[in-house]
């Protein structure tokens, strides 16, 4: 579990975050929602240490990361794994090389071990075979479950996605969801994804903070999204004439 | 100031939270093939052709009989270890090997590699920068000695091809006179001017903050800025030093 207590941030004389506070459970996919600019990327940098919140701080399991030691924050950040927006793949290595990389730099496992556990974790996302691929040679849908396969290598407790489905076509998107969604069951992990996908927040949303101009305005599930009652987050949901009508409907 | 407060406290960065040796060995060794083998043919062919060039032009500059044949080898050396194997060395060193490290760490910056590193717990600048800065260290002088051979090789084929001179006054003038310590001072400067290059590049590249245009402006401050410090570093040194 992931406990945040009144996080706030700002940048120069801009405030995005104001005083923000939430749990994300175990198990569950936990979603950060909003629009463009509304702060979740921030966030989700101030939840993984990225960025140093102004004031608050963040618990992982009781744990203070924001007021812990060097030796602390480490030991910390080796049970997260983080699925970056574009994958972040290390250009300079192959497939086979980006997965194991956590594993060579944070273990001490043998290379059989390593190998073992790569092709474990490709398998999984639905990648055999690519190992000696580089990452410029495979697709964007492709360099994402690559990143997956990288962020769950080293069994984390804790896993983060910073929009997912960015540059990806709806198919694929369902299928990077779906797969980070049972990961996170089959692993039992705390898994945080920001996105502003409304099929991601449908499909996946079992917890759900809604953000609006950098404040914690809404907590829910997918079912109860629908019908929150917040104006704010009915401009969210309810953008297209689609979703208007199937609100009004008259779909 | 700021801007060197913060160069500072980069260069301290990098160590704390440090990887193993044998991770920064191997990563020291793909540096020292990536910008040091890979670099040489360029620095041969340079400096081969500016012993040429200086040979040439110090014989059109000689025209007394007076002088003897062998003092323009004996200028080709010292023009060679003194200057124009450190320094201009230094300035193709930045353009080519600086402006990659700087575009190839903002180019990890935007697209969120280094990120990457950091949330897994490693220590981006010690684990990226540290071994580009070691293997500079260890590969520049070795280049400038090789440029060195070649520019005094260069200009041989330079002076006796075209009979400005015999390869007896050539050799000669080569080691007429020698002062050693020339050898130790090029030597210096050229530990000097790879930590420079290496350490204000990678630097610039590390806190690229933007997209792939920004990582083009970076490459570019990278090299002016490197250029700058090693002329002002030189003129230190020889001031310091001879």
């Amino acid at each position: 579990m992931i406990k945040i207590n009144r996080i706030s941030k700002s940048f120069a004389d801009k405030t995005i975050l104001k005083d923000i506070s939430g749990e994300f459970d175990k198990g569950k996919t936990n979603l950060i929602i909003g629009s463009s600019g509304t702060g979740k990327s921030v966030l989700l940098k101030c939840i993984v240490g990225l960025l140093q919140p102004d004031t608050g701080n963040v618990f992982y399991d009781l744990r203070n990361f924001t007021e812990a030691d060097k030796d602390m924050k480490s030991e910390i950040r080796r049970e997260i794994g983080m699925l970056f927006q574009g994958g972040a793949l290390f250009d300079s290595k192959n497939v086979e090389d980006n997965v194991m990389f956590p594993l060579t730099i944070l273990t001490k496992m043998s290379s059989e071990e390593k190998i073992e556990r790569v092709n474990f974790c490709l398998q999984r996302v639905g990648l055999e075979g690519v190992n000696k691929k580089m990452p410029s040679e495979i697709s964007g849908g492709m360099k994402k479950r690559v990143g997956i396969a990288r962020a769950i290598v080293n069994n984390p407790n804790y896993l983060f996605c910073d929009e997912p489905n960015s540059g990806l076509d709806p198919q694929t998107s369902v299928v990077i969801d779906e797969l980070i969604m049972e990961i996170t069951h089959e692993f039992d992990i705390t898994t945080i994804v920001v996105t502003h996908d409304m099929n991601s927040v449908m499909g996946i949303g079992e917890k759900i903070m809604f953000l609006n101009k950098g404040e914690n305005m809404w907590e829910g599930t997918n079912h109860e999204i629908m019908n929150s009652g917040l104006q704010e987050l009915d401009d969210f949901v309810f953008t297209n004439k689609v979703m208007k009508n199937l609100k009004s409907g008259t779909f | 100031m700021k801007g060197f407060g913060r160069y500072m406290m980069f260069l301290g960065s990098m160590f704390v939270r440090r990887e193993t040796f044998i991770t920064y060995y191997h990563l020291t060794l793909e540096e020292c093939i990536q910008i040091g083998i890979k670099s040489i043919l360029l620095f041969m062919l340079v400096s081969t052709f500016m012993g040429a060039v200086t040979t040439l032009q110090t014989a059109a500059n000689l025209v007394s009989p007076f002088v003897p044949k062998f003092v323009i080898s004996q200028v080709v050396r010292e023009m060679t270890v003194l200057e124009l194997a450190p320094t201009i060395m230094a300035i193709i060193y930045a353009g080519k090997v600086g402006s990659s490290m700087s575009g190839g760490l903002g180019t990890m910056r935007i697209t969120e590699q280094i990120d990457a590193l950091e949330v897994m717990g490693i220590n981006s600048a010690s684990y990226l920068v540290l071994p580009k800065i070691v293997a500079s260290l260890m590969m520049f002088p070795l280049l400038v000695i090789v440029a060195a051979v070649c520019s005094m090789i260069g200009g041989y084929l330079a002076g006796t091809l075209t009979e400005i001179l015999t390869p007896t006054e050539y050799i000669y003038g080569i080691r007429y006179s020698f002062n050693e310590y020339f050898i130790t001072f090029a030597l210096i400067k050229s530990f000097v001017f790879a930590f420079l290059i290496s350490s204000i590049s990678s630097f610039r590249g590390y806190y690229t903050q933007g997209g792939a245009l920004e990582v083009g402006i970076s490459s570019t401050q990278a090299v002016t800025t490197s250029i700058i410090a090693v002329l002002l570093a030189d003129y230190f040194l020889a001031y310091l030093l001879l």
